[in-house]
């Protein structure tokens, strides 16, 4: 019971303050045949080292993107933590400290909150941001439902080289509310314009495209916002905050409301959680964005200062009527999302982009030519892009695993109809050795090679 | 008094840099990049020095308070310990540095860790399957009250239109409810602080999809009848949500599933010590019986010959409430969490969570009206309204705390006590930590009639004094610009 530190004299003397022989008598109120009358059926407590073997030796079943060479992508990126954010953000006063109610004893929270904010609406273009949603698919899921409060309308239009999971999470999210989604047709992995410009009509709320899409496509999204413009929808997008450095910022192209998954800013793969669900808008919908929102203040001295603010929109507030049931966020994780992005600044930011820029476009090229290996879209891409293969995909994945090399995602798992594709990309990790011997494996697998 | 301090965009000097790419090699660079949509204008990021961003955010931390510097009885929040050997775990490479789509052949340390924290959570809670998934006690809400709309969709072939909560609900209960298509009927709580049964018989009808009720409740009370008013609802064909948010005074106490209870939650950065991290991540795991198991968020995990892998194919789902299975690095936090306490100490937990509860309530009693004054369980209610009457706001004596060094109770919350101040020590408390905390708060009642100007202009110790919250609001400034 190394984290109690209540002595047994102490909790004797703490009954016979409180009033009672012991303990039970003070669970009266539970009826006696709802208490459980036995120990909990589950091991006895361990000391330190011994819960550390038993978790080490767990985490050694795994392969890792550390230890070994990872290409995997899909909405979780290996891009490299620089160690002082690691450092930072292990702090007692950020890891344990809690919403921050009380704005005079939170001031770092509320600040690191504050910065965060703006650098979110830097990287996007965008006039607002909020203190993070869950993770990227509920973001999503959040700025449909807002769309739809805002239009007054129920559909949305969806192609499916938006994020597969993001779009079945908004599916379970938002259709209760009576909200649909709607797929849009693809060319060549991006969005059929002809088609899009069809489907538009006085019932959709909104039309979310990603970008770049999940194929890594870098599409022209310009003309997809205007059109929903044009006929009074919101434009949503789906934006990699680390492609900001070089991409012209969704905001630029005029868009309402911009979502992403900051977890490549400076947070831990961690096999799928905890992630950062960026949210981001114009000022014109700030009133019905969801989540927690810090503003500048004054205390009664003059001194500036940081509080939560249009905490009217919340839960705790406005109950049933809240934009959101928002409560706990992901606080940390955009904590380390603004560390991350205090380090890198704008050429940092700009450089990363580059040098994925510059690892995915050799990856490609070193994968043409091969014979059974064949790109599956043409188009701009940034870090990330699609291959169809001659012989199985799974196939390829295992003989590369045993080689420790974590080579891509299949696309079978997500119901695009691409059961011979699987998805790769590249970050500023991944060295020259590393996307040669790629390109080798991919060869030496196809070859039927050992 | 302390300086105002610096934004890092302050700190910002051209040219200033703060990280190094990794160098590209010839050949890569060699590689034709394509034509895109150029970034014309850079992001006005701030450019600063590695060092100087480490001096500006460990200095700035300092202004936080925090649960490893002191007192922090947060009603409701449950501001325990976090064990610092859970975050060194969460942060190896074997488990930060997994991929949500690696093949499960490469990750069945994962899977194990799932399956060993989900075994043990249905013990703690005796129901019958879990899902992971959700990543806070919100989410937590919302996933079973989709799980129970699928429930009723699939049995009486409509959702229902109603849950019922009491009016000292949680805020996210009523907001969650809402997004998931229902409507919200609240109900009165009884004079002492429990359901009244007879204002529940009149709002039960077969629309009534479900009751969510807080248990223990928010006013730290156990509900005693809690068997009856779940049998009630069951009788109208509703189903009943447990909040598990109190579940730090439960553990090997008593059980949501013996209770009886359909579904509930679990947050596991309250009773199961994952940090709250400035206001997350957190983690709603949901537990249910096993008639709503067919519905559980997808993919679940499947076990045979101590192999697990994902189960994707789930025809009654209710889809997906995360872009992946949650948040993990919680996942691990708990798991170890469960390894070190192992089953008595669970209950040690709740045990001493109660006690030091009952002994602020004792202490205390005399001096400030406790709102339910009898046996409380992790938790206990004070109303301010005596004090008030002296001059001194509930809001003033919370201020006033942090002149102390204390981080003030929850104020104002639950809705239905007057000046509510809502304390919850845990039991990673020490007696004389309590002791002193007692001293304080019966020294800040003195003060009322020493120095009511001392309460109202709290605090004064502070980084930053009492902030003008309705001028945040009506001069709104929520992100810098560069000037
Ligand atoms: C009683 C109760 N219910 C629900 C919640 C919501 O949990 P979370 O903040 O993890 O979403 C909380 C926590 O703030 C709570 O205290």
């Amino acid at each position: 019971m190394r984290y109690i530190p209540n002595t047994p004299d102490d909790r004797a003397a703490m009954l016979r303050d409180i009033g009672v022989s012991a303990f039970e008598d003070l669970l009266s109120a539970i009826p006696g045949n709802l208490r459980l009358n036995r120990p909990l059926n589950l091991p006895d407590g361990k000391s330190e080292f011994d819960v550390k073997s038993i978790m080490r030796s767990l985490a050694r079943k795994n392969l890792n993107t550390v230890d070994h060479t990872s290409f995997l992508g899909a909405g979780s990126y290996d891009h490299y933590v620089p160690t002082a954010v690691n450092t930072l953000s292990l702090r007692s006063e950020y890891v344990t400290a809690y919403t921050p109610y009380q704005p005079e004893v939170a001031q770092a929270t509320l600040q690191v909150i504050y910065e965060f904010q703006s650098m979110i609406c830097e990287l996007y273009g965008m006039e607002a941001a909020n203190a993070s949603m869950y993770d990227g698919g509920t973001a999503l899921a959040e700025a449909i439902m807002l769309a739809a409060a805002q239009t007054r309308r129920t559909n949305i239009l969806c192609p499916p080289n938006v994020h597969p999971l993001y779009l079945r999470v908004a599916r379970t999210l938002v259709e209760p509310q009576g909200i649909t989604l709607q797929p849009v047709p693809l060319r060549d992995g991006g969005i059929d314009r002809a088609a899009l410009e069809s489907l538009l009509n006085g019932g959709i709320a909104a039309v979310v495209v990603q970008y770049p899409n999940f194929f890594g496509i870098v599409e022209d999204i310009s003309p997809f916002i205007t059109a929903a413009q044009a006929n009074g929808a919101l434009a949503i997008v789906v934006a990699d905050p680390l492609a900001m450095g070089v991409l012209e910022p969704p905001g630029s192209f005029g868009a309402d409301i911009v979502v992403g998954e900051g977890q490549s800013l400076g947070n831990l793969q961690s096999y799928g959680g905890p992630y950062l669900g960026l949210f981001a808008c114009k000022a014109n919908l700030i009133r019905r964005m969801p989540g927690r929102i810090v503003g500048v203040t004054r205390d009664v001295d003059g001194r500036r200062g940081f509080v939560l603010t249009l905490q009217t929109r919340e839960q705790h507030i406005r109950r049933d009527k809240a934009t959101s049931n928002i409560c706990t966020n992901e606080g940390l994780c955009a904590t380390r999302a603004t560390f991350y992005m205090s380090m890198l600044g704008p050429r940092g930011l700009a450089s990363v982009g580059e040098a994925c820029l510059h690892r995915c476009a050799y990856l490609r090229q070193q994968l043409t030519g091969i014979p059974g290996v064949h790109l599956a879209f043409g188009g701009p891409h940034f870090k990330e892009f699609a291959i169809r293969l001659d012989k199985s995909v799974e196939g390829f994945l295992h003989y590369m695993a045993e080689r420790k090399v974590l080579a891509g995602v299949p696309l079978k798992w997500f119901g695009l109809r691409m059961d011979d594709s699987l998805l790769v990309a590249v970050t500023e990790t991944k060295s020259l050795e590393d996307l040669d011997g790629f390109a080798a494996g991919v060869k030496q697998y196809l070859e039927g090679g050992k | 008094m302390q300086s105002e301090s610096q934004l890092i965009f302050e700190l910002s000097r051209p040219g200033r840099v703060g990280y190094d790419v990794p160098s590209t090699p010839r050949e890569i660079l060699a590689a034709q990049v394509p034509d895109l949509p150029r970034r014309k204008v850079p992001p006005k990021l701030p450019e600063v020095s590695e060092n100087l961003v480490v001096r500006h955010y460990t200095n700035l931390s300092t202004r936080n308070h925090h649960i490893d510097k002191d007192f922090y009885p947060l009603g409701s929040c449950t501001m325990k310990y976090n064990p610092k050997i859970n975050d060194e775990l969460a942060g190896i490479p074997g488990f930060g540095g997994l991929h949500p789509f690696q093949m499960t052949n490469t990750a069945q340390g994962a899977l194990e860790v799932l399956q060993r924290l989900s075994d043990a959570l249905l013990e703690v809670t005796g129901m019958d399957a879990i899902t992971l998934q959700p990543a806070a006690g919100a989410q937590g809400e919302l996933t079973a009250l989709l799980m129970f709309r699928a429930y009723h969709q699939k049995h009486g072939g409509r959702p229902r239109r109603r849950v019922i909560i009491p009016d000292s609900a949680h805020g996210t209960n009523p907001a969650s409810i809402v997004i998931a298509g229902y409507e919200v009927t609240e109900l009165k709580s009884g004079a002492d602080g429990l359901t009244d049964i007879q204002a529940l018989k009149s709002a039960l009808s077969d629309d009534v999809a479900a009751l969510m009720i807080t248990n223990p409740n928010t006013v730290g009370l156990f509900e005693s009848r809690i068997a009856e008013i779940i049998e009630l609802v069951h009788s109208v064909g509703g189903l009943v949500y447990m909040d598990g948010a109190n579940l730090n005074a439960m553990l090997g106490v008593s059980r949501p599933g013996d209770m009886g209870f359909d579904a509930c939650h679990i947050n596991l950065h309250k009773t199961f010590s994952t940090p709250h991290g400035g206001g997350g991540p957190g983690s709603g795991p949901v537990a249910v019986k096993s008639s709503l198991a067919p519905f559980l968020p997808s993919p679940v995990i499947n076990t045979r010959d101590g192999v697990h892998w994902w189960d994707w194919n789930r025809p009654d789902s209710i889809g997906h409430v995360h872009s992946f299975y949650g948040n993990f690095g919680m996942h691990v936090r708990a798991l170890a969490y469960v390894l070190s306490m192992g089953g008595d100490g669970l209950r040690a937990i709740s045990e001493n969570a109660i006690i030091n509860a009952n002994y602020l309530r004792v202490k205390l009693s005399g001096t400030y009206e406790v709102a339910y004054d009898r046996p409380c369980t992790h938790e206990v209610i004070l109303s301010g309204d005596r004090q008030k009457a002296r001059g001194a706001k509930t809001l003033d004596i919370a201020k006033r705390l942090l002149d102390y060094g204390y981080h003030p109770p929850t104020v104002y919350f639950p809705l239905i006590v007057h000046e509510a101040l809502m304390l919850e020590p845990t039991e990673s408390e020490s007696r004389e930590t309590l002791d002193e905390f007692i001293q304080v708060m019966l020294e800040i009642d003195r003060e009322i009639t020493r120095d009511p100007e001392l309460l109202k202009s709290a605090p004064h110790t502070t980084p930053v004094r009492r902030l003008d919250e309705a001028g945040a609001a009506r001069n709104l400034d929520i992100r810098y610009t560069a000037k």
